[in-house]
């Protein structure tokens, strides 16, 4: 089968991406947090070594970009070490951070280690705004040193918003901010609803008028700023009618690592019921190219009704597998942000709360080892 | 936008590199990566040590002895690559 002409044209390409999630220690409680709620379960990170070994399994595949993330990767104490690995192989190293736990000398050990860029997260444009989100009364005063250590060391300014209902209408701010640190790239992505998001979905989603508020603001600065800040816009696909092509694709360019070495498509399919591979017991091209976990979605094989006869599955693979599931408790349905989609009634439904003049307020869960555990004694 | 005694180089922040499981040359940026043509990626290798874009539609029409259109050619490379803010002018 190995050398037979078809396996060969329906290899899968390599993989562009390696996310390396080193930890789902931080020391922030972001509401609309990617990780799963059950982290408080994960144990038994990986070792230096282990991670060691990931990294240069994935660039001998043909990975180029290498993202640190987490939780907050500075809490790994051996940070500076797998940096230097990524960069000798020849990656484009990314480091995506919440900048609590960093001070100058870091950024400096980490650029002497190669470390190409630095991903600072923001909550909001605003002090009282951005603290209340991130569940730290002095994460912003400790950003904005830390911004301007990263600027000093030469790096590109990249900032992250992530955009809901309590921050969106503060654009003006974020992107006075974002000009004041001399930000290069200015990613405003609005929350997806996975994770702790999915938990705060109705506290966090704007309205439709806000929305379209922050979007108009967004090409206002394009237009009248060529060359200034690259604004890239992530608008919240429950208000779109087709679903986006998540990941482009399952298995397709994005090999997530967890902090415990479970590889995944991407970094919210743990929630899915797929026994996913782990580093500890497989190689990484084996886990690419071999496990039934990375194959289950390529294709459109697996595809059902309304997807399988659809004129545009090439272009969206039927959307996102894991809100499939979150959603209609089957991965293989159509995601329900898209119009053709049965389900598609759960997202008018939230869309519509999140619109409705009366709206009452949410308490928000914070995203900690605390909830987590209330979460799982919840089942 | 330049002229030919303008001296092109890769903006900072871009990596600009040969990889061998995509058989061309690519450029890499923050989380991102651009797979460039033959000609691109050959126009880019060029970049660098003060070359000016003169010096290297010389450089390629050695190269590239029936490619008439080439000095137009590398110049709509690099008006393009500068929109792109792939490269600078120094």
């Amino acid at each position: 089968m190995k050398n037979s002409g078809s396996t060969l044209i329906d290899r899968p390409g390599s993989p562009l991406w390696l996310l390396a999630e080193l930890t789902y220690r931080c020391p922030l409680q972001c509401p609309y947090c990617s990780n799963p709620t059950d982290m408080a379960a994960i144990k038994d990170e990986l070792s230096t070594e282990e991670w060691l070994k990931v990294i240069r399994e994935a660039r001998e595949l043909g990975a180029v970009q290498l993202g640190f993330s987490g939780g907050e990767p500075l809490v790994r104490q051996d940070l500076e070490l797998l940096v230097a690995e990524g960069h000798k192989l020849g990656y484009y190293t990314n480091l995506i951070t919440s900048g609590i736990g960093m001070d100058a000398g870091r950024v400096a050990a980490l650029k002497q280690a190669g470390l190409d860029h630095i991903q600072l997260s923001f909550q909001a444009g605003s002090e009282d705004v951005n603290n209340i989100f991130a569940g730290s009364g002095k994460a912003f005063e400790k950003k904005l040193v830390i911004a301007r250590a990263v600027k000093d060391q030469g790096y590109p300014m990249v900032l992250n918003f992530v955009l809901h209902r309590d921050n969106i209408d503060e654009l003006e701010d974020i992107l006075a901010l974002s000009e004041a640190l001399g930000a290069d790239y200015v990613e405003l992505a609005n929350t997806q609803y996975h994770g702790w998001g999915l938990q705060n979905r109705d506290a966090l989603m704007p309205s439709e008028e806000q929305l379209q508020r922050a979007e108009a603001l967004t090409n206002e600065y394009r237009e009248e700023h060529p060359r200034g800040m690259t604004l890239y816009f992530v608008v919240p696909d429950y208000y779109e009618a087709r679903p986006k092509p998540c990941m482009n694709g399952w298995g397709s360019m994005f090999l997530t690592i967890a902090p415990d070495g479970l590889a995944l498509p991407c970094h919210s399919a743990r929630d899915l019921p797929i026994d996913f591979p782990h580093v500890r017991d497989m190689s990484v091209s084996d886990i690419w190219y071999h496990s039934t976990a990375f194959n289950f979605f390529r294709g459109d094989d697996w595809m059902k009704e309304p997807c399988s006869s659809c004129p545009e599955k090439e272009k969206d693979f039927g959307g996102c597998r894991c809100q499939a599931y979150l959603l209609t408790g089957d991965a293989a349905n159509t995601d329900p942000v898209c119009s053709k989609s049965p389900q598609h009634g759960q997202i008018t439904d939230a869309v519509a709360r999140a619109n409705c003049q009366t709206k009452v307020d949410v308490p928000l869960l914070f995203r900690n080892m605390k909830n987590s555990r209330t979460l799982i004694a919840k089942g | 936008m330049f002229e030919g005694i303008s001296v092109p180089v890769i903006a900072k922040h871009f990596r600009f590199q040969w990889e061998p499981a995509q058989e061309c040359y690519v450029l890499l940026y923050p989380e991102g990566m651009v797979k460039l043509n033959d000609s691109a990626g050959e126009i880019l290798s060029c970049c660098g040590n003060q070359v000016s874009v003169d010096e290297i539609v010389e450089k390629l029409s050695k190269k590239f002895p029936d490619a008439h259109t080439l000095p137009e050619e590398v110049r709509e490379f690099f008006e393009v690559a500068y929109e792109k803010q792939w490269i600078n002018f120094d």
